[in-house]
C-alpha cells in the first residue's frame, strides 16, 4: 500500500483471556444492537407508541367510558398494563427476529461465528438488545398512557421484574424464530398467527373472571395470561392468578427457551451449513 | 507446530455430494500458502470448516496447535477469515464494521478504533469509514473485508478470493501488504483463480480436485514439474507461414508472432541459436500462459481422465467431467 502501516505483529499462542473475550464481546454486541434501535427509531420506537395511542382513545376513552369498570378500577386503567406489557412482547421478540434474520440473510452473522465468542455470549447479547427495545417501548407506552388514566405502581420490584423477565423470554423466543427461518415469510408467521393472538387472548382487555369456566380454564394454558396479570399486579395491586405461579411459568419458560436456543446454535442449526 | 493441520478431513453434505474425501494438510507457521483448485473442488467448504462456519463430517483441524474440536475458542482467535462471498452488514458504517469485529475478538474498543484506523488506511478506505458498507463498490467491499479479517491481528489469514473485482492498482497494493505482514511472521493461505498471483506469492501449494489433494509441493517444485512451455515471440521480420525451427514446433499467430513449444531441459539459449540460424530477428517474448496454470490444468485433467477410465465418476458437479469441460470451466473461471 502507498500508505505504509506497521504489518500487525501475531498474536502470542497461548494466554486467550475467555472472560475478557466474551465480556468485551458482549459489550460490543450489545452496543450495536442498541446503535440499530436508535438508528432506525422510526420503526422500532414510534409505531408502539402510535399504535397503543389508538388503543388508549378507541378502547379506553370511548368504549371504556361505557363499560365503566373492571377489576376494581376505571377500564382504562385496566388495561393500561396489558398494553404496556403487549408492546414490550411484540418489540422484544420483533426486534431480536429481525436482527439475527438479517444477520443470517446478509450473511454478517459470520462476523460473530467466526470469532471466539460462546454462544452463551452471542445469546445474551441479542436478548438484552431485545430487552433494551422492550423497556424502551414500555417507558413510551407508560408516558402516553399516563396522559389517560392515572397510573400507580403497587409493587415496583414485581413490576421492574415481570417486565424485564417477561421481555427476556420474548427476546428468546425471537431468537428461536430467526433461527429456523429461511425467509421474511418465516418471522412474520410466529407473530401473526401465534402471538398477536395469545396477547390479545391473555387477560389485555378483560378479566378471566368474566369468562364461563371452560374458558377460564382454556386461557389459563396461555403463558401470556401470567405475564400480563403479574405486570398489572405489580401496577395495580390486583390478579386473576396467584403471582407465584406466575413468576414459576416465566421462568420455566426463560430457562426451556435459553437452552433450547444454545442447544441448536451449538449444532449449527440455521447457521452452519 | 504447524499453523495449520487437517487429518482426514471429510465432508458429506446432507444431499449425500462428498465435498471433502479425506482431506490431509499441513501449513506451516510463516508460510505463505496456496490452495487451489476447481470450482466446486472443496477448497471453500475446507475453509468452512476450519472457521467454524462449516460442521464437518469427521477428520480433525489443528490450529497453531489447538484441536478445533477441543479448544476451539482457541483455535479460532488465531484465524482471520476473507471469505469469497460478501458478508457485511450493509447498514452499518465501514468503521464500525471493524470496531465490532475487533471486539467480538476481545480487543478492548479504545484499541479497536485505533486499530481500525490503521487497517482502514492501509487498505485505503479511511475516508470512507463514515459511510455505509453498501454504498462501496465490489473492490471496495473486497479491500474492507480484509481489513476487518486483519483488525484482530490474528496468526493466520485466510484469503478466499480476495482480488475479485479489485483493480489492478489496489490489487498490486494490496498485495504488497500480504506480503509485508506475510514477512513479519503472519501466516497465509491464498485460494484464487488468478494463478500468476499464487505462482508470484506463495511458496507451498495444495491443489484440490473432487474433495482430494492431488498435488501438494513446494511451488518451486511444482512448476519444475511442467515439462513444456509454449512461448509467443514477436519477430522484426514479416511472415508469411510459420518458419521451420528444427526440433521445435512452430505455429504462425499473425505476420509478426509465432508460438514454439520449448521443452524445459532444452532451455532457451538452444532456442535463440536456431532463430538466429535462420536469420530471425526476436523483438520481444512472452510465455503464452501463466506456467502454474498450464500445470493445474494438466494435473486437473489428468486426475479427471483416470477417474474416468477407473469408472469412477465424479459428484462434486454435475455433467462432463472431460479434459475439455474442466478447461471451459476455467476459463469461465478466470
Amino acid at each position: 500500500m502507498a500508505t505504509a502501516a506497521p504489518p500487525p505483529s501475531p498474536a502470542p499462542a497461548g494466554g486467550l483471556n475467555l472472560w475478557r473475550v466474551n465480556l468485551v464481546g458482549l459489550a460490543t454486541i450489545v452496543r450495536k444492537e442498541v446503535h440499530r434501535i436508535a438508528r432506525i427509531w422510526i420503526q422500532t420506537i414510534v409505531p408502539p407508541a402510535i399504535t397503543m395511542t389508538l388503543y388508549f382513545i378507541i378502547f379506553g376513552s370511548l368504549i371504556g367510558q361505557r363499560i365503566g369498570e373492571m377489576g376494581g378500577v376505571p377500564y382504562t386503567t385496566f388495561i393500561a398494563p396489558g398494553l404496556i406489557m403487549m408492546s414490550v412482547i411484540t418489540n422484544s421478540f420483533g426486534n431480536v427476529v429481525s436482527s439475527f434474520f438479517s444477520g443470517k440473510l446478509q450473511l454478517h452473522l459470520e462476523e460473530m461465528l467466526v470469532s471466539p465468542l460462546s454462544f452463551t455470549t452471542i445469546i445474551a447479547g441479542y436478548m438484552i438488545g431485545g430487552v433494551v427495545r422492550g423497556l424502551a417501548v414500555a417507558a413510551l407506552v407508560t408516558a402516553v398512557a399516563s396522559f389517560f388514566t392515572d397510573l400507580g405502581v403497587a409493587r415496583p420490584l414485581v413490576t421492574v421484574s415481570v417486565v424485564v423477565l417477561t421481555s427476556m423470554v420474548f427476546s428468546l423466543a425471537g431468537l428461536l424464530n430467526a433461527i429456523f427461518a429461511k425467509n421474511f415469510d418465516d418471522i412474520s408467521i410466529i407473530p401473526t398467527f401465534f402471538l398477536t393472538p395469545l396477547t390479545y387472548l391473555g387477560g389485555v382487555f378483560f378479566s378471566i373472571a368474566l369468562l364461563p369456566p371452560f374458558w377460564q380454564n382454556v386461557s389459563l394454558a396461555n403463558p401470556i395470561l401470567y405475564m400480563v396479570n403479574a405486570f398489572r399486579y405489580g401496577m395495580l395491586g390486583s390478579s386473576d392468578i396467584p403471582i407465584g405461579t406466575a413468576y414459576a411459568i416465566i421462568l420455566t419458560a426463560l430457562v426451556a427457551l435459553f437452552v433450547t436456543v444454545l442447544t441448536l446454535l451449538r449444532r449449527g442449526t440455521g447457521i452452519r451449513a | 507446530m504447524y499453523a495449520l493441520e487437517l487429518r482426514q478431513l471429510r465432508k458429506t453434505y446432507p444431499s449425500g455430494v462428498e465435498a471433502l474425501r479425506g482431506i490431509d494438510l499441513s501449513v506451516r507457521q510463516g508460510d505463505f500458502f496456496a490452495l487451489l483448485g476447481p470450482n466446486g473442488a472443496g477448497k471453500t467448504t475446507a475453509i468452512g470448516i476450519i472457521t467454524s462456519l462449516v460442521n464437518k463430517t469427521g477428520g480433525t483441524v489443528s490450529v497453531f496447535g489447538h484441536d478445533l474440536d477441543r479448544q476451539r475458542e482457541a483455535a479460532k482467535a488465531c484465524i482471520g477469515v476473507v471469505p469469497q462471498e460478501f458478508n457485511l452488514n450493509v447498514f452499518e458504517k465501514c468503521g464500525n464494521i471493524l470496531i465490532n469485529q475487533a471486539g467480538y475478538y476481545g480487543v478492548p474498543r479504545a484499541i479497536a478504533k485505533q486499530r481500525a484506523e490503521k487497517y482502514l488506511k492501509a487498505l485505503r478506505l479511511w475516508d470512507r469509514r463514515d459511510q455505509m458498507s453498501r454504498t462501496l463498490s465490489g473492490g471496495m467491499k473486497r479491500r474492507l473485508m480484509i481489513a476487518r479479517a486483519l483488525v484482530h491481528e490474528p496468526r493466520l489469514l485466510i484469503l478466499d478470493e480476495p482480488t475479485a473485482g479489485v483493480d489492478i492498482e489496489i490489487r498490486r497494493s494490496m498485495w504488497d501488504l500480504m506480503t509485508r505482514i506475510n514477512e513479519d511472521g503472519m501466516t497465509i493461505i491464498l485460494t484464487t483463480h488468478y494463478l500468476h498471483e499464487a505462482e508470484s506469492f506463495c511458496r507451498n501449494i495444495a491443489i484440490i480436485d473432487e474433495g482430494r489433494i492431488i498435488e501438494n509441493d513446494t511451488m518451486v517444485n511444482v512448476v519444475r514439474k511442467l515439462k513444456r512451455e509454449v512461448f509467443v515471440l514477436t519477430l522484426e521480420e514479416s511472415l508469411q507461414r510459420a518458419p521451420d525451427l528444427p526440433g521445435y514446433q512452430v505455429q504462425l499467430r499473425n505476420e509478426h508472432e509465432i508460438e514454439v513449444e520449448v521443452e524445459q531441459e532444452r532451455g532457451l539459449n538452444a532456442l535463440f541459436r536456431v532463430i538466429s540460424d535462420q536469420s530471425l530477428h526476436v523483438a520481444s517474448m512472452r510465455t503464452k500462459s501463466n506456467r502454474l496454470e498450464e500445470l493445474f490444468m494438466r494435473l486437473v485433467d489428468d486426475k479427471a481422465e483416470q477417474r474416468s477410465a477407473g469408472g469412477s465418476a465424479g459428484t462434486t458437479e454435475p455433467g462432463g467431467k472431460g479434459g475439455a469441460a474442466r478447461r471451459r470451466r476455467s476459463a469461465e473461471a478466470n
